[in-house]
């Protein structure tokens, strides 16, 4: 992985930017599928896919390449979005989102989407997923290595921790999770629904290293990256702390988001029809306060 | 005696000192030859190494073998993640646990996502014995035939136990092999035929009036039954229907057709499994009056497995009770 320099981090940062808007565009076409997360994690899945993976968009199976397995299925909006902006279908193709006949399934599926590491929807399933393809890795003597995407709703299932606990026996340090701590999950916020804390302490009772960040400053999420691939002895896990619904004002912290896309959304605020146009505006001046920033 | 002279079945079959064997031993038997020849299988266990036979491959291939401990749910998921890497991935659990406790995890990450993943049942049915119902699997069958992707298999013995699971570590894709722990007649041999998906022939008499149609060990009770029948003059079709998924609908209506009645035999509910198989295939094809031999919508009990098979309707004498009922009803 090559050194984060400052026009390349400027690069990220607005590539971020323009991701969410496409979520939104997307998100309104299809009228269903969740906004939340995905607004949350653009910071994360643009520095995976444009800084940190081993990869090639145009040879997908590419067998030395690193994974990206996502598990909470949900946020696939993020995901397809990232893929398209770095080249693996068509940005077109995102109209496509949850309709009939489309490779974009309204959770992921391995089975029609070059690149999708594995079919995931169903809560808690991901790690362990994760830990086999590691182990087959390891068998086969190749350096790859394997980044889980996570929710910290999904640590609920007990799953999660069966996963974590065998990473530990076999001190699987090409794992590394990465999970969204954005404290809400569908039913209201994490630590109402079932409480996770103290979270760290529970990965690393589980025998993680374990590395907590700020999900939206790219800087020092590629540090923990960086920082995560050179713990040899044990899995690593980074606690990227995130704000759902990221970059638009009415959707910020608020888990009615969670499973709605724009103009479907809660009415409090901004009515249903101008939800899309409103987040749009809000992402855009945003963008405009990145380029004059740096 | 009309035992179908191509089955090639042993020659002992009716004798006192007939070989006994449990199918999961055929299973350990097959995994290591699977692993010999391939150095791409890997077999992962739940806690139950020595229980369900895994434990050869397990000394003879260590760097191969994974132990997952009681968590069977993990056991289908971080098995799914080595099928889809490149790898012929078996995973033994009991039956009541896997895929009794990771139903959905195989569904989604091993059958939806096409995981290269074989499931191993063993101690399914109630001839588990004394443990009790809550570890005799009897809806094994239906939960895994009903999932797209997966193919369903069960052995009639060890021998065929053994050639079943060196058969699918060649064949890609989820299946389940279902397996029982007691031991049971070892009536088949090496050069009887087994291909998979085609039911076979184990008995033929010349006018037959009702074919019988059975899997697993409960086959070879289907044998006494159509061997007493035949003294009274009651000429049967034995069907070996090792495959409930993708199943013999040919063959199985090929036979209803001729025979005009038909008796499935199975260690499972009757809802869902063999029987609901043959009856969802015959509806379509040819109809024809069924008995169904098995757990009556019922769970088991503690108890030796000779005395649960009787006590629940699975001896030859209910087989034959069952065939002139069936014979009745045409």
């Amino acid at each position: 992985m090559e050194i984060l320099h400052e026009e390349k981090l400027k690069k990220l940062e607005v590539l971020a930017n323009e991701i969410r808007q496409t979520i939104i565009l997307t998100l309104a076409e299809a009228k269903s599928g969740h906004t939340a997360g995905p607004l949350g994690m653009a910071d994360i899945f643009t520095a995976m896919y444009f800084h940190v993976l081993k990869h090639d968009p145009n040879n997908p199976d590419w067998p030395e390449r690193d994974r990206l397995l996502l598990s909470n299925g949900h946020i696939c909006p993020v995901l397809y979005v990232t893929m398209a902006f770095a080249g693996y279908f068509p940005k077109a193709e995102l109209k496509t989102l949850r309709k009939i006949n489309t490779r974009l399934q309204g959770h992921p599926h391995r089975q029609v989407l070059p690149g999708i590491e594995s079919t995931s929807g169903p809560l808690g399933s991901g790690l362990s997923q994760t830990c086999g393809m590691a182990l087959a890795s390891r068998l086969d003597k190749k350096k790859n290595h394997f980044y889980c995407m996570m929710s910290d709703g999904e640590c609920d299932s007990g799953n999660t921790w069966e996963g974590a606990m065998l990473a530990g026996k076999y001190k699987l340090s090409n794992i590394t999770a990465i999970i969204d701590r954005n404290n809400i999950q569908i039913d209201g916020n994490t630590e109402n629904i079932m409480p996770l804390e103290p979270f760290r302490d529970k990965w690393e009772a589980f025998g993680w290293h374990t590395i907590e960040v700020n999900g939206h400053n790219i800087e020092q999420f590629v540090d923990a990256v960086y920082e995560a691939q050179a713990i040899y002895e044990k899995p690593t896990v980074i606690i990227a702390h995130t704000i759902p619904g990221k970059g638009v004002s009415f959707m910020e912290g608020d888990y009615r988001w969670h499973g709605t896309p724009p103009g479907e959304g809660p009415e409090n605020i901004v009515p249903k029809s101008e939800q899309a146009g409103r987040a749009l505006e809000e992402l855009q001046a945003l963008g405009r306060k990145i380029q004059s920033e740096h | 005696m009309p035992i179908y002279p191509s089955a090639n079945l042993s020659p002992k079959i009716f004798e006192n000192d007939l070989e006994q064997k449990p199918t999961r031993n055929g299973f350990g038997d097959g995994l290591v030859l699977a692993g010999d020849e391939n150095p791409n299988v890997v077999a992962l266990c739940a806690d139950l190494t020595e229980s369900t036979r895994i434990e050869a491959f397990a000394k003879k291939y260590p760097e191969r073998f994974f132990e997952i401990g009681v968590a069977e749910q993990n056991l289908a998921t971080v098995g799914s993640g080595f099928g889809v890497s490149g790898k012929v991935t078996f995973i033994s659990s009991y039956a009541t646990f896997s895929p009794g406790r990771n139903w959905e995890q195989i569904r989604t990450t091993i059958a939806y996502n096409n995981s290269n993943v074989k499931i191993i049942g063993s101690h399914a049915g109630i001839s588990v014995g004394p443990d009790g119902a809550t570890h005799q699997a009897i809806e094994d069958i239906a939960t895994m035939r009903v999932i797209a992707n997966m193919k369903v298999f069960v052995p009639a013995d060890m021998i065929e136990a053994k050639k079943v699971t060196i058969m699918a570590a060649k064949i890609w894709g989820p299946i389940y092999i279902r397996l029982g722990r007691e031991k049971t007649p070892v009536f088949t041999t090496d050069e009887t035929p087994y291909v998979p998906g085609k039911a076979e022939v184990f008995w033929m008499s010349k006018k037959p009036v009702c074919v019988i149609i059975g899997c697993g060990s409960l086959l070879y009770n289907a044998m006494l039954a159509a061997r007493e029948l035949e003294k009274e003059k009651i000429g049967t079709v034995v069907l070996n229907c090792h495959t409930i998924k993708p199943l013999d609908e040919k063959e199985i209506s090929k036979w209803a057709k001729k025979c005009g009645a038909v008796v499935t035999v199975e260690e499972h509910q009757v809802i869902g499994g063999l029987g609901g198989a043959v009856a969802e295939a015959l509806a379509k094809h040819a109809p024809t009056p069924i008995e169904f031999i098995g757990m009556q919508n019922t769970f088991g009990e503690s108890g030796l497995p000779s005395q649960l098979l009787e006590k629940y309707g699975m001896g030859a004498k209910d087989i034959i009770r069952a065939v002139r009922k069936v014979i009745r009803r045409k």
